[in-house]
């Protein structure tokens, strides 16, 4: 199916189905693309596993998983090139690890040790939102910016189905669908903001299908199978290199986890429905299709969880190191040059300091 | 009548009488309803009152603050939840172009009658974006009512009373005392928006806070005692209307004054409180008004927001400055 079509924006694009099975009159997936796809789910199931643990042992004062929503992440990552822009949201750590991001690092903002743990001009991921939907016009900043320059950068802008009500979210689109800007808008649809289903923040056909008022193409794609992901986000971000303009794609998924571990997600859902998508595994379905066309072996799996297991004792080791806080940071970035009320009190600051020495 | 309870249920009882005492008072925000708040400040409301009475909205801070504006210019009481203090921002333009204006625009025929509720301010290693102090972006728009409880019979009785104004009304909830316990005394509580109250008397000086830094301020006090010196403390309770005559009778009667707040001090609230004291109080004062402040930063990271915040060490600092000796 092509993305100009309208009704890509509410029928489901799907290339696998949950037993790993090739979904009728779809092209297969090219195995060595899916198997390098496959090791990265299992890097990202396990960073999400992780970063539970070092909650429940107190290392992590909180962790939004997207257990569940992988592929989702993965994909969003890898259909991206060298000089293109990730623009994150507090749940996406699993997709800015994907995009080569120290997981140390995402996660040491967790950590309580600063607001960002990596470089954003470096790597090419803005610092996690957490304000809902108010990334994703940096994001169409960033896209019109390259355009004005002539660099053929392109923006994936991610958000949550919550966040398609804010008032950002419309203006961003807008703008990006004026302007023509090449941004890729992923919304993750989990099903969940919180504790407020989906219903509560829509009642069109498909969030998808609000692009056509913008005048742009939208596609809703099974978030939980990385071979339609990889399809429908390659085509995106391909039209927007070519000047096509933005795309909103919409992923099919589920929040598996509650929102955070602070939340108590039973209060508001049916312990049912969590199952029956837990059934809809992002990463099983991949592993049974590379298994069937002889692509994995025991062999390989068994050296992928061994690699996401030596990735995960990294992020322990790097994550168990207490870095002490330095306090001259407080006042060193808040402007390019502190103000002299800043120097003053940076100065009161470590008089408190001398006295306690003293 | 006293019962034990978190200022969490305290200000759930105040939703819950105001509910059912008047039945066009609505409540509702994001996850409000079922989960009953993040806070779980509004638990049970639902499943007691109904979903019309309180319910969740799209995400979306204008629009809930925006829709408040027209129902209660229909005849309604919104009491309207922002999940925390930075996630307010987006209802911005409503709150200040036409909550705070609409009673003036209008020359009093449109009044009004809503409260937007804050968790507000840090102290819990809260991530960016959940710690804001932002009582200054309310306090300096006419027009707004703006209140911050610092202790639980306080947090009823002044969102009753918030329910009831003609006027919107800002009610800062200071979040790191959602879950502290205390003994309240519902009927006895003063409902009375803009009074100061006098949270220890003292002679020798007068620390005036308002919500969270109210504690701060008494355990400062607590410790001064045991120094020899006798600190007074006065809780704001209303940042607008402000109470001048309580803040300067208690100035006038000790001559020195510590004004403490978490919020930035640079144009602040604290700023605006030693102002005025400085020039109603001039010629009581034996020494210029301090103010202990958190610093003029953004909301730093959890490792770093003990250096912010204002603690007692810092207050008693501040109080060995106000030119003691001069007294000999
Ligand atoms: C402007 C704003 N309002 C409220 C919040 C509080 N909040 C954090 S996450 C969240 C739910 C977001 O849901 P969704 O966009 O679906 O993303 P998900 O968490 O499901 O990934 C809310 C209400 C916020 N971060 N920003
Ligand atoms: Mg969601």
């Amino acid at each position: 199916m092509s993305i100009d079509q309208l009704d890509a924006a509410v029928a489901t694009v799907r290339v696998l189905d949950e037993a790993g099975e090739l979904v009728d009159g779809t092209e297969r997936p090219d195995s060595t693309a899916l198997l390098a796809g496959y090791r990265q789910l299992v890097h990202g199931r396990r960073l999400n596993e992780q970063a539970g643990a070092l909650v429940r042992q107190g290392r992590l004062a909180v962790y939004p998983s997207s257990r569940g929503q992988e592929a989702c992440q993965v994909a969003c990552a890898t259909a991206l090139s060298e000089g293109d822009w990730l623009f994150p949201t507090y749940r996406d750590a699993v997709a800015i690890a994907a995009r080569g991001v120290d997981p140390v690092d995402v996660l040491s903002m967790l950590k309580g040790d600063w607001h960002c743990g990596y470089d954003p001009a470096r790597h090419r991921v803005a610092p996690q939102a957490t304000p809902l939907a108010t990334q994703l016009l940096h994001a169409v900043g960033v896209a019109h910016a390259a355009r004005l320059k002539g660099e053929d950068t392109v923006v994936m802008a991610l958000c949550g189905d919550g966040a398609t009500s804010e008032g950002d979210f419309h203006e961003a689109c807008n703008f990006a669908a004026v302007f023509a800007s090449p941004v890729v808008f992923f919304v993750q649809n989990n099903k969940y903001a919180i504790s407020v289903p989906l219903a509560r923040q829509s009642v069109a056909p498909s969030l998808a299908s609000k692009a056509v008022g913008y005048g742009m193409p939208g596609v809703r794609v099974d978030g939980n199978d990385l071979g339609a992901l990889s399809t429908v986000l390659g085509e995106a971000v391909e039209r927007a290199r070519r000047g096509c303009g933005p795309t909103l794609v919409e992923a099919d998924t589920y929040r598996v986890e509650a929102h955070t571990n602070a939340d108590d997600a039973t209060r508001y859902r049916t312990t049912d429905e969590v199952d029956e998508w837990a059934g809809r595994d992002p990463l099983t379905r991949v592993s049974a299709y590379l298994r069937g066309v002889g692509a994995l072996d025991d062999d390989i799996e068994a050296e992928f969880a061994a690699d996401a297991d030596r990735m995960a004792a990294r992020v322990r080791e790097g994550l168990g190191v207490d870095v002490a806080p330095d306090p001259d940071e407080l006042f060193a970035h808040v402007y390019a040059t502190p103000t002299q009320q800043l120097v003053q009190q940076r100065a009161a600051l470590q008089g408190e300091f001398d006295v306690e020495e003293a | 009548m006293t019962a034990k309870m978190t200022m969490a249920q305290a200000i759930n009882s105040a939703l819950r009488d105001a509910m059912t005492a008047d039945d066009s008072v609505v409540v509702f925000g994001e996850d409000v309803g079922p989960l009953g708040g993040v806070f779980r400040v509004t638990e049970g409301l639902t499943s007691d009152f109904g979903e019309d009475r309180c319910f969740d909205t799209p995400l979306a801070e204008s629009g809930i603050v925006g829709m408040a504006a027209g129902m209660a210019m229909n005849g309604m009481r919104p009491v309207v939840e922002m999940q925390f203090d930075a996630f307010a921002y987006p209802a911005f333009e409503q709150v200040v172009s036409h909550v705070a204006k609409f009673g003036n625009r209008t020359r009093g025929t449109l009044r009004l009658p809503m409260v937007i509720r804050i968790p507000y301010a840090g102290g819990i290693g809260g991530v960016e974006h959940h710690c804001d102090s932002s009582e200054a972006y309310y306090a300096h728009t006419a027009g707004l009512t703006v209140v911050a409880p610092a202790n639980n019979t306080d947090a009823y009785a002044l969102l009753r009373a918030a329910i009831e104004s003609p006027d919107p009304v800002v009610y800062l909830e200071p979040k790191r005392h959602y879950f502290s316990n205390d003994e309240v005394d519902l009927a006895a509580a003063d409902s009375t928006i803009g009074r100061a109250a006098v949270a220890r008397k003292g002679r020798d000086a007068t620390l005036i806070a308002y919500g969270p830094s109210v504690p701060v301020a008494l355990a400062a006090a607590e410790e001064a005692a045991t120094e020899g010196r006798d600190l007074g403390v006065v809780d704001l309770r209303s940042i607008v209307p402000f109470d001048d005559d309580t803040v300067c009778e208690q100035v006038k009667h000790t001559g020195r004054a510590v004004v403490v707040a978490e919020a930035p001090g640079f144009a602040s609230v604290a700023s605006e409180v030693a102002a005025r004291v400085t020039e109603h109080c001039f010629h009581y004062l034996e020494a210029p008004v301090r103010r202990v402040t958190g610093f003029d930063i953004p909301y730093p990271a959890p490792k770093l927001e003990h250096f912010h915040l204002p603690d007692t060490a810092r207050i008693l600092d501040a109080v060995d400055e106000l030119q003691w000796e001069e007294q000999l």
